[in-house]
């Protein structure tokens, strides 16, 4: 940071700042931090006090509650099987389509990257594509949640746009030594890239776990909504609560199972932050190089 | 090209060192194989959908299908633009992206100058850590904790409220809350991560322009104004441009989960409408006529943004 002499009213102005960003800080992360002592708290203490960063007395009583149903277990297996095999299907697509398309003497790469940048100027829509997606016989399938979102346009041209920046010579090293072209993409490019497919696996997997909209349009059986869904239908959708899903429990939503369920449908994210905020920087800064 | 061959004086033609089409197609199969899954996927996902639009020009039955639904025209554009719902969306719309351009835009250009400012870099560290968090939360997270802490019913906002104001506030169901509380969710979710990218910009100024500006006599705020805020102007610019070319897409999610029966006359936007009446009431060519409507739209905004762009000496965004 810029060293310099600062005058009275700069002192003043420091103080200000640091004061405002810091509270800015707080109030991101504090209504966090009240859910999920919430989530631990008695519904006797929710109603009795509105905020607070500790429970008075610490139960797992709601937690106990929530992964006794079924509701909550089925979700969070369908949000972890829907994650991990979509991450994997975008990544292996996206990588693929990239690695040709940042070949640049190949007859008709530019076609197919005028197609690419055209899906992302005009789409067919929500309804055109929820009628392909029944035709094709995907509804309440898992699979409904992963394809129609597989690639991410913007991604893919990211990914292009670093294959296309890395030294040629490599490439023509690697064919002097009798590596094919999928021998080079495998054991040249994919090993150098490690840094963009750590970052993009991170993005497709926040995608997916956060995504709520597809299961909104393509799941009807209950049994397989992910947990942002069912998470939608507790809080936002009045009177609903988990045993009315379950058919075997028929009390109200109570409110620390509510906060128990947005801990769990948050947590997953919390766990990767770390990560996702060491990569984020390098995948904007790859995607300014133009190309 | 074989047609390119030259013949020499003996008569003997000599292919230059230049590939065919065919060959170069041939040396590169690998590559095309490796290119076919994504385009399928292009194709089948982003293409067929666009030629389904056919269905906003016919009656369509999801019994008799694509093809064997009959033609109508224009009707349901013309049913659409004469409806009062039209009206109401594109107020809603409109307004939405309107009060979005004005209270959210500037804020994380605000944000990056002040933490720009800030001189003790663990500090500006932490703060950067927690701003960005929220950007990751899914909306219906943030819709959730929304209703926890904005409810009438013992949440701390109307609890504080009703303590240094005398009265509780209905946000969440009552109209003339619901674009204050979209615009709000909207900056406490992104403004952090919207100062990723200006961060970065400043990250280029060099020390130098600060030294000049101090040896000039300028002080803390004349420095803000005239060093740190022109090196973000190229960026403000192309994402002002952006913002203009998307200016109808106010996020669906978002806006579905507020919205509830109590505020809907105010909720309701283009997105909304078409996941009402296509996927809930079953009306697909209607609402399939509004997304294309919106489409084009969309469409020519971005062409228009673009335009001006490079018209503005800017280097535009395609």
């Amino acid at each position: 940071m810029h060293k310099m002499h600062n005058t009275p009213l700069g002192r003043v102005f420091d103080v200000f700042n640091v004061i405002l960003l810091g509270l800015i800080g707080v109030a991101t992360v504090v209504p966090f931090l009240h859910i999920i002592a919430g989530s631990f708290a008695t519904d006797a203490e929710l109603s009795r006090r509105s905020f607070f960063l500790f429970p008075e007395e610490p139960t797992l009583g709601a937690f106990r509650y929530i992964f006794s149903t079924d509701a909550v277990v089925n979700s969070l297996f369908t949000s972890v099987f829907v994650t991990t095999v979509g991450t994997a299907v975008s990544m292996i697509l996206t990588l693929t389509m990239a690695y040709p398309l940042s070949r640049k003497n190949m007859v008709g790469r530019n076609v197919v990257m005028n197609l690419v940048l055209f899906s992302m100027l005009f789409s067919g829509g929500m309804i055109p594509t929820f009628i392909l997606v029944r035709s094709l016989g995907l509804m309440d399938s898992y699979w409904a949640l992963i394809l129609p979102m597989a690639i991410n346009p913007f991604n893919l041209i990211i990914v292009k746009n670093f294959f296309q920046q890395l030294p040629v010579e490599l490439e023509e090293a690697s064919k002097i030594d009798g590596c094919s072209e999928i021998g080079t993409f495998w054991r040249i490019m994919l090993p150098l890239s490690m840094p963009v497919i750590a970052t993009f696996t991170l993005f497709y997997s926040v995608f997916y776990w956060n995504d709520f909209f597809q299961a909104l349009l393509y799941i009807n059986d209950n049994t397989k909504w992910p947990i942002q869904l069912l998470l939608q239908q507790l809080v936002t959708v009045p009177d609903m609560n988990i045993g009315e899903l379950d058919e075997s429990f028929y009390e109200q939503p109570r409110e620390s199972i509510k906060l128990a369920v947005i801990v769990v449908a948050t947590v997953p994210i919390l766990f990767l932050y770390p990560f996702l905020q060491k990569h984020f920087a390098k995948g904007v800064l790859i995607g300014s190089v133009k190309g | 090209m074989a047609d390119k061959a030259i013949t020499t004086a003996a008569g003997a033609k000599i292919i230059p060192n230049v590939m065919t089409k065919k060959q170069r197609i041939k040396r590169d199969k690998w590559l095309y194989l490796l290119l076919i899954p994504g385009l399928i996927y292009f194709i089948v996902f982003k293409y067929i959908p666009m030629w389904g639009i056919v269905i906003a020009f016919q009656d369509y039955s999801p019994f008799l299908g694509v093809f064997e639904s009959s033609w109508v025209g224009f009707d349901h554009f013309k049913f659409f633009f004469t409806n009062p719902d039209f009206i109401r969306l594109f107020r809603n719309t409109f307004l939405l992206a309107l009060y979005d351009l004005i209270f959210f835009f500037p804020a994380p250009i605000i944000i990056s100058l002040l933490l720009n400012e800030l001189r003790i870099s663990w500090y500006k560290r932490t703060v950067q850590t927690f701003i960005y968090v929220p950007h990751f939360m899914s909306w219906v997270i943030i819709a959730s904790m929304s209703y926890v802490f904005l409810t009438t019913s013992g949440g701390i906002v109307n609890e504080l409220l009703e303590q240094f104001v005398g009265r509780k506030f209905n946000f969440l169901s009552s109209p003339e809350w619901f674009r204050p509380m979209i615009i709000g969710q909207i900056i406490w979710k992104e403004v952090g991560w919207g100062t990723v990218i200006f961060l970065a910009a400043l990250a280029g100024v060099s020390q130098e322009q600060y030294e000049a500006a101090i040896v000039d006599g300028a002080g803390r705020l004349r420095r803000m104004w005239h060093v740190t805020l022109p090196a973000l102007r190229p960026t403000i610019i192309i994402l002002l441009i952006l913002r203009l070319g998307n200016f109808l897409d106010t996020g669906f999610q978002q806006i579905y989960l507020m919205s509830n029966a109590l505020n809907r006359s105010v909720a309701d936007v283009f997105d909304t409408y078409v996941y009402f009446i296509g996927i809930t009431q079953g009306a697909f060519s209607y609402s399939a006529a509004v997304g294309l409507f919106k489409s084009v739209v969309g469409i020519v905004l971005i062409l228009g943004a673009n335009h001006f762009a490079k018209k503005m000496g800017q280097e535009g965004l395609f």
